[in-house]
């Protein structure tokens, strides 16, 4: 089952949960983190089109 | 010459029939887009394995002219040891599998490995109905009785392909903020605005439209679709690394109507080869369902 191992978001009142958050200033910067956890975890982010985006492990 | 030919009727039907054999081995054995088998050592190992059927096949019929009916029990033991070799080849290739950037999946797997044992058996046959007319009638008999089964073995080994099951066509890969569709059908979610930009300018589609309701079962198996996407990712060439979790390549289903969208990031992009490559993909023989034969169809059918 697919999993969510990190969380990039701009607000963090709308964030909560189990996995690692990063709050991030703008959607630039969010896109950067999202990026860089995406090489380094080897997982995809995926975006909910909320200012979130869900680094997620489909292995 | 044909005194001597009548003398040793039975070692020149044998000699022939394994030539034969190997012959039809040899037609059988063409080294593909699939890569398989390897060069060159999975070469020899096809070759001999076939000389190896080629002879038993042969023998086979002496064997009964002498009334040695007990040699047949040898036929069994042939067929036990290329079970072996198919379980052997299963396992190399699941193990390969697991390193490939795009894999085969099992059922691409199985299939093959189904083939390489299948494809002995031919040679059995081949040379079994070689030597047998040689031996029963005479040696041009012999002959023309090889290249008889040479044809059946050339019709007996290609499959069916995809462009027999379902039309396939180039469509529109749209990037519509984080979502990725390939013509009106939803493939996944790329969150990263980088990955979006390299499918934008790379990314190529495809939609297959089955003909009828089997072909919508087989192109909606998993293994079946697997496989159009390493057929395509060998002969194109992949646009992927390890750790591009976002950048793989997908085939997903309009579950409406039974239409598969195939989403592919090629090195070569060029739509016509593309197409010709997923028409030659072959359908896997644990993939074809043939609902239309089941009796509740037909009978459905007739009912108007």
């Amino acid at each position: 089952m697919a999993k969510i191992i990190a969380i990039v978001a701009i607000e963090r009142e709308k964030i909560g949960g189990g996995a690692p958050i990063f709050i991030e200033p703008d959607e630039k910067a969010m896109q950067q983190t999202a990026f860089l956890l995406e090489k380094i975890l080897d997982a995809s982010a995926h975006d909910l089109k909320n200012g979130t985006i869900v680094i997620v492990n489909h292995h | 010459m044909n005194a001597y030919l009548v003398e040793h009727k039975m070692l020149i039907g044998v000699l022939l029939g394994i030539v034969f054999g190997i012959v039809s081995r040899l037609l059988m054995l063409t080294t593909d887009y699939r890569q398989y088998p390897t060069y060159p050592h999975g070469r020899i190992i096809h070759i001999s394995l076939g000389v190896i059927a080629a002879a038993l096949g042969a023998v086979a019929v002496p064997a009964l002219y002498n009334k040695d009916y007990t040699a047949i029990t040898f036929l069994s033991l042939a067929a036990q040891q290329f079970r072996d070799v198919r379980k052997m080849e299963r396992e190399t290739l699941t193990k390969i599998d697991s390193l490939e950037l795009v894999s085969r999946g099992s059922t691409y797997i199985e299939g093959i490995a189904m083939v390489f044992e299948g494809r002995n058996y031919l040679v059995i046959m081949s040379a079994l109905l070689t030597s047998l007319f040689a031996i029963v009638w005479n040696v041009y008999l012999g002959i023309a009785g090889g290249i008889l089964s040479l044809l059946l073995v050339r019709f007996l080994k290609s499959g069916k392909t995809i462009s027999h099951i379902c039309r396939s066509e180039g469509a529109e890969v749209r990037v519509d903020g984080p979502d990725l569709f390939v013509g009106d059908i939803y493939i996944m979610n790329v969150g990263l605005q980088a990955n979006q930009e390299i499918i934008k300018e790379r990314g190529m589609g495809f939609i297959l439209t089955p003909y009828n309701p089997n072909g919508k079962v087989t192109i909606s198996n998993l293994g079946q679709r697997q496989a159009i996407l390493y057929d395509l990712s060998t002969i194109l060439g992949v646009y992927r690394d390890d750790g591009e979790p976002a950048l793989i390549p997908m085939a997903k289903l309009d579950m409406k109507d039974g239409r598969l969208a195939v989403f592919f990031l090629p090195q070569e992009k060029d739509m016509t080869k593309a197409l010709q490559v997923i028409n030659k993909v072959p359908i896997m023989e644990a993939a074809v369902r043939m609902p239309t034969e089941a009796s509740v169809n037909k009978e459905a059918q007739s009912n108007g």
